[in-house]
């Protein structure tokens, strides 16, 4: 899969379940302060994303995941 | 089967309040799916998967098995629970810490695997069995004690977490309830307890599964991080 539509993939589960506009899924936007997105927030994404690219996501690797970006990163880093 | 069925999880399910949770759900239509070590009645409705609660992959792995084969989780009544009643200055480390596992460590387990499919799902309900020992302290009953008590905490943290998706966690205290549980007491102690209890008589098993299926409908959404007390009064106050 491109680049470009595994990220469009990660984008249409940040959008669905951050409940945010597509636009606002920017590599550089921050879950807390941009997207309103609390921890509860997150988990749910990461599960999201699990079953999106089946793949699994340890406790620990989500340490440190402020942003779009980083949570993209570490999406591709496992497909 | 409808695939507007609800998947409905019951711990403990062999006998006492988990049997008769799981034939009123059933009777509700429900898909239900009992978690013991043991099977209990066969009934229409009910599956029983066969477990140890404390083996926490195996329990995992059943947890897994129900959510991929019905693609929901809706229910849980987690009230799986054992007694090794001691006075306290002779419990023995393993009757106190094999109490509080089996029933609140393991019961943890059990919620977390359930609330990862009821966050994705916004939706969902938890019923937790406590019992009135958790607020009135019996004799011989510190691990127990402790356990239920345990669940209380357990229960209205995790409510908390999750109420803005659709999920609600209750806690129902039975009082003195007539099962092989409080039997184990013996006929003399249970009729001087019964004496005590305002409405003047034990419960029934089905006086626990009737508000457990309330708390489990659409009609209980508001209610979350709340204890029911089923015990005729006994523990009125606490």
């Amino acid at each position: 899969m491109s680049d470009d539509a595994t990220f469009e993939k990660f984008k249409n589960c940040a959008v669905e379940v951050l409940q945010v506009s597509p636009d606002a899924v920017v590599l550089e936007a921050s879950f807390s302060d941009d997207l309103d997105a609390d921890s509860l927030d997150l988990v749910e994404l990461v599960m999201a994303l699990e079953e999106t690219f089946d793949i699994t996501v340890e406790e620990d690797e989500l340490e440190g995941v402020d942003t779009i970006g980083q949570a993209y990163a570490l999406v591709t880093s496992k497909i | 089967m409808s695939s507007d069925q609800r998947t409905v999880i019951v711990t403990g399910a062999s006998r006492g309040i988990g049997a008769a949770c799981t034939a009123l759900f059933a009777s509700n239509g429900d898909r239900v799916f009992g978690l013991s070590r043991s099977a209990g009645p066969d009934l229409e409705g009910v599956e029983y998967r066969l477990v140890d609660l404390n083996d926490a992959n195996a329990v995992a792995a059943v947890l897994d098995a129900i959510d991929e084969e019905t693609g929901s989780i809706d229910v849980i009544v987690a009230n799986a629970g054992i007694t090794r009643d001691q006075l306290s200055v002779r419990m023995s480390d393993e009757d106190f810490s094999d109490v509080l596992e089996t029933n609140l460590t393991a019961t943890f387990r059990v919620l977390r695997r359930g609330l990862k499919r009821m966050i994705r799902q916004r939706s969902g309900r938890i019923i937790v069995v406590s019992s009135i020992g958790a607020l009135m302290g019996l004799p011989g009953q510190a691990n127990y004690a402790a356990s239920k008590a345990g669940l209380i905490g357990m229960a209205r943290a995790m409510a908390r977490e999750v109420a803005s998706r659709g999920i609600t966690i209750n806690v129902v205290a039975p009082g003195l309830i007539d099962t092989e549980m409080t039997s184990a007491l013996g006929q003399d102690r249970l009729e001087a307890m019964a004496a005590q209890v305002p409405v003047g008589r034990l419960g029934t098993p089905e006086e626990i599964a009737a508000c457990v299926l309330f708390l489990a409908s659409d009609a209980a959404s508001y209610v979350t991080g709340a204890i029911l007390a089923i015990d005729g009064g006994l523990g009125m106050g606490l």
